[in-house]
C-alpha cells in the first residue's frame, strides 16, 4: 500500500483453527484482504471455503475454542485482542451483520417494532418515541411500504424478502460504518434477491458504507461489489476488480466457477463442470488446494503451495494462472484503489 | 417409440382449504423429452410434482402415464411396482432423501431385488453398474450418506431411482442445494444419462440458469397457473409474459445490476 | 499485543473450554458406564462374591457396624448387609429392566403404529395413552395391589403400563418427523411395501432414540420399584431388595444403627445418578451431530 490511509477493515495473514472431532483443525489457512472505507468487496466461495468464518471473525463471533493467528483489524484496532466490552461497542456501533436466514435471528413472539427499537432503547438509551420514529424512517429507507403497520406485525406475518429488509433496517439502525452480509439472499427467490440486493446497494451508496458481501454466486457479487475475493478450502486464491472478473480472472478455480454458471440467455453457452468436490480447509494437502480438481495442474502444483502474486491490478495464488490478455487491462486502473475512488466519487 | 405421451396432465388443481395452490395445470411430455417447470416459491411447481408422483392427493384434474391413471392409495403390490417403473423422483435434499443408516450400495440392491429377479453375483454386478454410471466407486457404495459429500449423495439418489429403469424422472430442485461447481457436474451427468437410455425428465426449479442445459421445453408457473410455455431457447431469449421477463432479468450475469420492481 | 501472545490467551481460553467439554462428555460417560457395569456384574455374580447367605440370620451379631467379618455391618436380625446388597441388586435391577424393556418395546410399537397409520388410529392410540398418562404410577400400583395383591410382579406390570406413555410420546413425535422425511416418500415411490419401510428403515432409525429413552428411564424406574417396595407394594420380606432394605432399616436409624437404610439408599442414589448421566451422554452421542 502506498498511501498512509488505514483500511477500515483488514485481514492480516488470518489463520483460524477450530476443535473438530477431537483435534484442532484448520478452517482458514490464510486470508490477506483490505477493505478501504466506502468500498464493497465480495467474498466468494463454496461450502468449506471458510468465507462465513472469515466474516464472523470481524465481529468476534467465531465458535468456542477457535484459535486465531494473524490479525483482523477494524479501523486499525485488533479485533481478536478486544475485550468483551470493546467487542460489544464494535457490534453495537460500528459494524453490523445481515444473515442468510432472518427467521433464526429474530424472536418470533415479538413484534417487528420491538425487535427494531430494542437495541436503540436498551443499549443506546434513546427515548422510545424517538427510537420508533427513527426505525420507521429506516423501514422506509429500505422501501418497506406501510412501515407503521409492519412495526406492529410479528415475523411470521412477513415474507422472507420483507423480513430480510427488516434485518437490513436493523443493521442500519446502529449507523454502522461496515456492513457484513452473509449470503443475505441465498434463501430467497431470484426476483426477491434482486430487490434485496438493490436495497443493500442503495443503502451503501447513500450512507457511504463499507460492505463485505459473502456469497457463493460470482455474478451476484460482481454486480454489487468493486472488488471480488475468491476463497477455496480456507485460502484466499484470487482478488481482482469486479469488472475484470469475467474477462481476466486468472486463477483456475475462479475460471472454473464462472464456467459452472454460464449466462442462461446466451444461446449455446457451454456448461463446463469441474470434477471432484470442494475441499474443506483441513483437507488441503501441501500443494495448491485446488490442484486435485484442476485441469491445468502440473507436478509443481501438488507439491508446493502457490503464494499470492500480483496479476494486473489483482492477485492470484496460482502457479500457472490463466493468461491475461494485456489489451484487456485498463491502464488507468493499475492503481489498486482506483476502483474504490471511482466508486466513492460518484 | 409410440405416440402415447409418457405423461399427460389435464386441469390439475390442488386446493388447501380456501387457498388454491395449483390451478388448472396441463402438461404433456413425450417419450424421451425433457421439460422444465420454472417458478418461485409459492408458484405451485412442487405441489404439481407431488401430485404427479402420487405424494399429494389431487383436488381435481387428471394425471395419466402411458395412458394409465395414477394408482390409488390402496393399490395392489403389482400395480405399485408397475407405477414405480413409470415414474421416479430425485429430491432437493439428498441427505434426507436417503436412509441415513443404510449403506449406499445396500439401498440400491434393495430396490433391484424388489423389481428384478436378480440374485447374488448378478445383483451385485447390476448394482455396481449403476453406481459406476453415476460416478460412484466401491468405497462410496460401502459408505453411509453421512460420509459422502452433497454431490455424491445426489448421485446415489439418482442411481437408486435409475435402478427401476423409470420412463420419467422428476427432479424436484435436485441441484438447488449443491455447491456451484458440483451443480454443473450433476446437470452434465443427467444430460449424459439421457443420451444413453430412453428417459424423460420433469425438471422442477426456481433457477433458470440450468434449464437450457437440460430441457428442450419450459413452462413458467406463477401463483398456481402456467403463464408461459414453449421451447427453452425461445422463452429465455424472447419471453412473451412480463413475469417471465422479470424472472430472466433477475438472474445475475455479467453487466447485470440489481433493480427494485417497486 | 503480538499475535503470539494473542494465540496464547486464546489458547488458555480454549483449554478451559476443552476441560469443560471433557467433563460434560467422555469422562463422565465412562465413569457412569463403569458404575453401571460394576453394579450389573455384582448382581450377576452375587452368589459367588457375597460372603454370606443373604437370608442367614445370626442372633449373635445383630445391628453391628462395619467390621472385618461384616464389611457393611449387619441388620436387626444379624443378616450381612453387604451380602444382602449384592443379592438385592438382582431384583432391584431386574424389575426395572423388565419395566423399561417392556415399556420401550410396546411404547415404540404403539408410537410407530400411530405415526405411520395416522388419522383415526393415531387419534385413538394417542387418546388411550393420554388417559394412562393422567394416572400417577403410584395410583396404578395401589389399584393393582388392591386387585391382585401386593408383589413385585404386579408392581412391574403397573409400572410398565405407567411408563408406556412416556416412551410412546417421545417416539411418536420422532416417528412422525421420520415418516415425513423424503426418504420414506422415495422408498414408497420405489415400490417398497409399508411394512418393509417401517421395519427395515423407520424403526432402525428410531432405535438410538428409544435406547436413550429407556437408558434414561431405567434409573427412574429403579427408583420407582424401590419406592413401591419401600411402601410395601413391591418386593415382600424376606427378599433382599434395595427399596425394601431402606424400609426395613428405617427403625434402626433412630436406634443408632443406620447402616442398612444408609447403604441401600446409597446404592439406589449412586446407581440412579449413573444411569441418568449415562442416558444423557448417550443421547448426545447417538442423536446429536448426525449430519
Amino acid at each position: 500500500m502506498t498511501t498512509a490511509t488505514v483500511p477500515l477493515l483488514e485481514f492480516d495473514s488470518l489463520r483460524v483453527t477450530l476443535p473438530l472431532g477431537g483435534t484442532q483443525r484448520t478452517v482458514i489457512h490464510r486470508v490477506d484482504l483490505a477493505l478501504a472505507a466506502g468500498s464493497a468487496v465480495g467474498l466468494v466461495g463454496e461450502s468449506g471455503s471458510g468465507k462465513s468464518l472469515t466474516a464472523r471473525s470481524v465481529l468476534g463471533l467465531l465458535p468456542e475454542g477457535a484459535r486465531i493467528e494473524g490479525d483482523v483489524r477494524f479501523d486499525g484496532a485488533s479485533v481478536p485482542a478486544m475485550r468483551q466490552a470493546e467487542l460489544r461497542t464494535l457490534r453495537s456501533r460500528h459494524a453490523a451483520m445481515v444473515f442468510q436466514d432472518p427467521r433464526t435471528h429474530i424472536n418470533p413472539l415479538r413484534t417487528v417494532g420491538d425487535f427494531l427499537t430494542e437495541a436503540l432503547v436498551s443499549v443506546r438509551r434513546e427515548p422510545r418515541a424517538q427510537a420508533e420514529a427513527k426505525v420507521v424512517a429506516l423501514l422506509r429507507e429500505v422501501h418497506v411500504a406501510d412501515a407503521e403497520r409492519r412495526m406492529r406485525q410479528r415475523p411470521s406475518e412477513l415474507s422472507g424478502g420483507l423480513l430480510q429488509r427488516v434485518m437490513i433496517a436493523s443493521a442500519l439502525a446502529v449507523e454502522p460504518r461496515l456492513l457484513l452480509a452473509d449470503e443475505p439472499t441465498t434463501a430467497l427467490d431470484v426476483t426477491t434477491q434482486a430487490e434485496v440486493m438493490a436495497i443493500i446497494d442503495e443503502a451503501r451508496e447513500n450512507r457511504g458504507l463499507t460492505l463485505l458481501f459473502i456469497t457463493h454466486d460470482l455474478a451476484l457479487a460482481a454486480a454489487v461489489c468493486d472488488r471480488i475475493a475468491v476463497m477455496y478450502a480456507g485460502h484466499l486464491v484470487e482478488e481482482l476488480p469486479a469488472r475484470r472478473l469475467v474477462g481476466d480472472a486468472a486463477h483456475r478455480y475462479t475460471r472454473a466457477l464462472l464456467a459452472s454458471r454460464p449466462d442462461p440467455t446466451v444461446p449455446d453457452a457451454r456448461l463446463r463442470a469441474v470434477d471432484g468436490r470442494p475441499l474443506s480447509a483441513f483437507e488441503a494437502g501441501p500443494g495448491c488446494p485446488f490442484a486435485p480438481r484442476c485441469a491445468a495442474a502440473q507436478e509443481l502444483c501438488h507439491r508446493e503451495r502457490p503464494e499470492p502474486r500480483a496479476v494486473a491490478d489483482g492477485r492470484a495464488a496460482c502457479h500457472f494462472p490463466h493468461a491475461v490478455d494485456p489489451q484487456a487491462v485498463d491502464l488507468d486502473a493499475v492503481d489498486p484503489h482506483a476502483a474504490d475512488t471511482e466508486r466513492t466519487a460518484r | 417409440m409410440t405416440d402415447i405421451p409418457v405423461l399427460e396432465v389435464e386441469g390439475l388443481t390442488k386446493r388447501f382449504g380456501e387457498h388454491t395452490a395449483v390451478d388448472g395445470v396441463s402438461l404433456r411430455l413425450a417419450s424421451g423429452e425433457s421439460l422444465a417447470v420454472v417458478g418461485e416459491s409459492g408458484s405451485g411447481k412442487t405441489t404439481t410434482a407431488r401430485m404427479i408422483t402420487g405424494l399429494e392427493s389431487i383436488s381435481s384434474g387428471t394425471v395419466t402415464m402411458g395412458g394409465r391413471p395414477l394408482p390409488g392409495p390402496r393399490a395392489r403390490t403389482a400395480e405399485r411396482l408397475a407405477f414405480a417403473r413409470r415414474i421416479q423422483m430425485v429430491f432437493q435434499d439428498p441427505y434426507t432423501s436417503l436412509d441415513r443408516h443404510q449403506r449406499i450400495g445396500d439401498g440400491i440392491a434393495e430396490v433391484l431385488a424388489r423389481h428384478a429377479p436378480l440374485h447374488g453375483a448378478e445383483l451385485t454386478r447390476r448394482r455396481d453398474e449403476l453406481l459406476d454410471q453415476v460416478g460412484l466407486d466401491r468405497r462410496q457404495a460401502d459408505s453411509r450418506p453421512r460420509h459422502l459429500s452433497g454431490g455424491q449423495r445426489q448421485r446415489a439418489a439418482i442411481a437408486r431411482a435409475l435402478a427401476v429403469e423409470p420412463e420419467l424422472l422428476v427432479l424436484d430442485e435436485a441441484v438447488a442445494a449443491l455447491d456451484v461447481s458440483v451443480q454443473a457436474q450433476i446437470v452434465n451427468l443427467l444430460a449424459e444419462i439421457r443420451g444413453q437410455r430412453p428417459i424423460s425428465y420433469l425438471f422442477i426449479t426456481h433457477d433458470l440458469g440450468i434449464v437450457p442445459h437440460l430441457c428442450e421445453r419450459v413452462v413458467v408457473m406463477r401463483e398456481g397457473r402456467i403463464v408461459e410455455a414453449g421451447p427453452t431457447a425461445e422463452v429465455l431469449t424472447d419471453p412473451r409474459d412480463p413475469y417471465t421477463r422479470d424472472l430472466i432479468d433477475s438472474v445475475p450475469r455479467p453487466g447485470w445490476k440489481p433493480r427494485r420492481r417497486t | 499485543m503480538t499475535s503470539y501472545q494473542l494465540a496464547s490467551v486464546v489458547g488458555r481460553r480454549a483449554r478451559a473450554a476443552r476441560l469443560r467439554r471433557l467433563l460434560r462428555g467422555k469422562l463422565v460417560l465412562v465413569a457412569a458406564g463403569a458404575v453401571v457395569a460394576l453394579v450389573v456384574l455384582a448382581a450377576v455374580f452375587a452368589p459367588l462374591i457375597a460372603p454370606y447367605d443373604p437370608n442367614a440370620v445370626d442372633p449373635m451379631a445383630v445391628s453391628q457396624g462395619s467390621s472385618a467379618a461384616h464389611w457393611l455391618g449387619t441388620d436387626d436380625t444379624g443378616r450381612d448387609i453387604a451380602s444382602r446388597l449384592l443379592h438385592g441388586a438382582r431384583p432391584s435391577l431386574l424389575a426395572p429392566l423388565v419395566v423399561t424393556v417392556g415399556a420401550g418395546l410396546v411404547g415404540t410399537a404403539l408410537a410407530v403404529a400411530a405415526a405411520w397409520l395416522g388419522g383415526w388410529w393415531d387419534r385413538a392410540i394417542t387418546a388411550v395413552l393420554d388417559v394412562v398418562f393422567g394416572f400417577p404410577g403410584l395410583v396404578l400400583a395401589v389399584v393393582g395391589a388392591a386387585v391382585f395383591g401386593a408383589g413385585l410382579k404386579i408392581a412391574v406390570l403397573t409400572l410398565t403400563i405407567a411408563y408406556l406413555p412416556y416412551v410412546a410420546r417421545v417416539v411418536r413425535g420422532s416417528a412422525l418427523k421420520e415418516r415425513n422425511l423424503p426418504y420414506v416418500a422415495a422408498l414408497r415411490m420405489l415400490g417398497l411395501g409399508g411394512g418393509r419401510i417401517v421395519l427395515r428403515h423407520v424403526v432402525p432409525n428410531l432405535l438410538p432414540l428409544v435406547l436413550v429413552q429407556t437408558a434414561t428411564a431405567f434409573g427412574y424406574t429403579l427408583l420407582d420399584v424401590a419406592a413401591f417396595s419401600f411402601i410395601g407394594l413391591g418386593a415382600q420380606p424376606p427378599t433382599a431388595e434395595w427399596g425394601l432394605m431402606v424400609a426395613q432399616g428405617a427403625p434402626g436409624i433412630l436406634a443408632g444403627a443406620p447402616q442398612e437404610s444408609l447403604y441401600a439408599g446409597l446404592a439406589i442414589v449412586v446407581f440412579v445418578v449413573a444411569c441418568s448421566l449415562l442416558g444423557a451422554g448417550l443421547s448426545q452421542r447417538l442423536t446429536g451431530g448426525e449430519r
